[in-house]
């Protein structure tokens, strides 16, 4: 059961995000892009990341993509339907150089003793979930160990809105 | 299930770089920089089950970086529309030499 979900999600994601290249309308590449990232939420309770699965739905599928949606409502594109793909020859035989590369990683990697069923990791987060909870497991580490780096984020935010605002004001 | 995962990684970066490179609406690249971004997360909690909970922490911050990157990427969308009356990034020549 497990593995056909596994791979349910794995193909929804795939599929979800070659959508998202091909399709002509940018509202269309949109909703392949929220199939993509359910599908990717799916596969994160597969392995025990239930509070990021919680937080792909809500803040990416949630909150990104519907302000990627207003911003096409706003400018109007969603009636231009013209194919905008622009595959040259540069693009394809990139694509090709990375998949064949990619594979052969791949390759050399399989069957690595490291990547063993049921490792330490795993088990250290199952004892975490089971301490602390879904939320607390992730808490934990992030306000003791990164406390300085969420701090920072803190920052970062506040300068992302200031930006945001003074970019998109109408006459600066 | 950590082989099989980082072959979504894989397949998800790939298709999103691709986009990036094919695809001339400015909205549809940033979307697939999305996909990027999103491909890595997967592979940092496929690796969180080899070494512990720090990958989920990591992938914790990369949804606040995106956050905060898709609000002023769209805002700079916002403004070059406003300029040209298009999100073609072919029309986009102001920095080419």
């Amino acid at each position: 059961m497990e593995a056909f979900l596994f791979y349910f999600f794995f193909a929804l994601a795939v599929g979800g995000a070659i959508g998202v290249v091909v399709s002509k309308s940018p509202v269309g590449s949109l909703l392949f892009m929220v199939t993509t990232l359910f599908a990717i939420s799916g596969e994160f309770v597969l392995l025990e990341a239930h509070f990021l699965a919680a937080v792909q739905v809500i803040v990416y599928a949630g909150a990104i993509m519907v302000l990627f949606l207003f911003v096409i409502m706003l400018l109007n594109l969603g009636h231009e339907y013209q194919q905008d793909l622009k595959i040259g020859v540069f693009s394809v035989a990139w694509m090709a150089a990375v998949s064949v590369m990619a594979g052969l990683v791949g390759w050399g990697l399989r069957g690595d003793p490291g990547f063993a069923a049921s490792p330490a990791g795993a088990q250290e987060i199952e004892a975490a979930l089971a301490q602390y909870g879904a939320v607390g497991a992730i808490a934990q580490p992030l306000y003791t160990t990164y406390v300085v780096p969420f701090e920072i984020t803190g920052i970062l935010l506040l300068v992302a809105i200031v930006g945001a605002l003074v970019l998109a004001k109408r006459n600066a | 299930m950590i082989e099989p995962t980082l072959a979504l990684s894989a397949f998800l970066f790939i298709i999103g770089t691709f986009g990036v490179l094919v695809r001339r609406n400015a909205i549809i690249m940033f979307l697939c920089i999305e996909l990027q971004l999103n491909a890595v997360n997967v592979a940092f909690v496929a690796f969180s089950n080899l070494w512990g909970i720090d990958g989920q922490v990591f992938v914790f911050f990369v949804m606040t970086v995106a956050a905060a990157e898709a609000a002023v990427g769209l805002a700079i969308i916002i403004s070059i529309f406003r300029h040209y009356q298009t999100v073609d990034v072919g029309n986009f020549n102001l920095l080419k030499w």
